[in-house]
């Protein structure tokens, strides 16, 4: 692993190379103007290598002495994700780009939902699609073929997307100034929720065949997001799923989140789904020149 | 599963902090963690034995100190106890709450060498 970014980690692959930055810092200058291999106890180690002896407070190392002590950290186990979070969020601030997080189980019809709303906004909007899935570009194709300029990212055993992969992605990808990118988180109701990757906001999407008390089991998910679209509605009719019942239990865990019933299948909702993307990259957009170009 | 990647988050700040602290093991670590968090501590007890495994934090001392989970309640407009994000108001019954604490996730202190 590159201990400098932290990636090369596991297997994460992206579409159209290999693991898009130049790892310049691999190959780690030696020269320093000093032999490491000389006891020379006075210089600074600043860097991580090479340590033979003598790495305590006093430089030196005793026989026999621990050289134990305790160091206060203080740090957040996920700062390293947020830092990357924040790059992308500053990116998308400064193009004036919209980025939705859709997380859901597998199954809810992300995919689907995506694809039709793509057909939908493709006329009056750039858009773009990162796809994360544990393996397979089955997503990517189904997109591409909508038109929209998609990439996958495979996750490997990876259980979510993270802000880097994100970061990564959008090298690739290079979605427009003031475009609208969706990101298709791996299907997953746990993992996504920790790992912020810079959106705007997180839309859980949950299906009318996985039972009410998804919120309730999946709480940290229905926390994060912003809206819940409850997918498949027009399957409705055959099942005994209650409707007030999982938006009771979407606001017990989170009292503002906004709820749209939609079934992508036979498009009713969608219209109301559409004018929720378009009010949310209004907010993204104002004082941004990109909104006033897009007027 | 995501308390692996935890795992690899805390060896990632460890090698960071072995870098600017000069130091080449770990003894102990201890973490601070709350309910709502979204972490199975089991899952990450485990997770962290084998990711540890080989580098300089072999054989750490994982020490978790568990925080509570706490809520402003807004009809009763003070601070109340919650173990779970959909608990609601101890009090009054209301689930107008607003996490203050228990998200916690962090890397507190190291015994190093």
């Amino acid at each position: 692993m590159c201990t400098v970014c932290g990636c090369g980690e596991g297997e994460v692959r992206i579409e159209g190379g290999d693991h898009g930055h130049k790892h310049d810092h691999h190959h780690h200058d030696h020269a320093h103007g000093h032999d490491h291999h000389h006891h020379d106890h006075e210089h600074n180690h600043d860097h991580g290598h090479h340590h033979h002896y003598g790495e305590g407070p006093a430089g030196v190392s005793v026989p026999g002495m621990s050289q134990s002590r305790l160091i206060q950290v203080e740090q957040d186990i996920l700062s390293k994700n947020n830092a990357y979070a924040a790059e992308n969020r500053q990116v998308f601030a400064d193009r004036g780009i919209l980025a939705l997080n859709l997380v859901s189980s597998p199954g809810s019809g992300k995919t689907t939902l995506l694809v039709k709303t793509i057909t939908m906004l493709a006329e009056r909007f750039g858009l773009y699609v990162i796809e994360g899935d544990q393996q397979t570009s089955a997503d990517a194709d189904r997109i591409r073929a909508t038109g929209a300029p998609a990439i996958q990212v495979n996750t490997g055993k990876g259980c979510h997307l993270d802000g880097h992969m994100v970061g990564h992605a959008l090298e690739h990808l290079k979605p427009a100034d003031g475009s609208i990118l969706f990101i298709e988180n791996v299907g997953n109701l746990v993992c996504p929720a920790a790992f912020d990757l810079g959106e705007a906001h997180k839309v859980a999407i949950l299906s009318v065949t996985e039972g009410e008390d998804k919120p309730l089991k999946y709480p940290d998910m229905f926390a994060a997001s912003s809206l819940v679209i409850l997918n498949k509605t027009d399957l409705l009719p055959y099942l005994d799923f209650d409707v007030s019942v999982a938006i009771a239990n979407a606001r017990k865990v989170n009292p503002a989140i906004k709820v749209l019933e939609v079934s992508a299948r036979t498009g009713e909702g969608m219209a109301a789904w559409c004018a929720w993307i378009e009010a949310a990259r209004a907010m993204q957009l104002a004082g941004h020149p990109a909104g006033k170009a897009a007027e | 599963m995501h308390e692996m990647s935890i795992c690899e988050s805390i060896l990632g700040v460890i090698r960071e902090q072995a870098r600017a602290q000069n130091f080449t093991r770990v003894d102990r670590i201890s973490l601070e963690i709350g309910p709502l968090a979204g972490v199975e501590i089991e899952a990450l007890k485990f997770g962290f034995d084998v990711v540890m495994r080989n580098t300089l934090a072999d054989g750490a001392r994982l020490e978790i100190i568990e925080t509570e989970g706490r809520a402003w309640c807004m009809p009763c407009g003070q601070t109340v106890a919650i173990a779970q994000r959909f608990d609601a108001c101890p009090e009054c019954g209301s689930h107008q709450l607003q996490v203050t604490g228990g998200e916690e996730l962090r890397i507190k202190e190291m015994e190093v060498n």
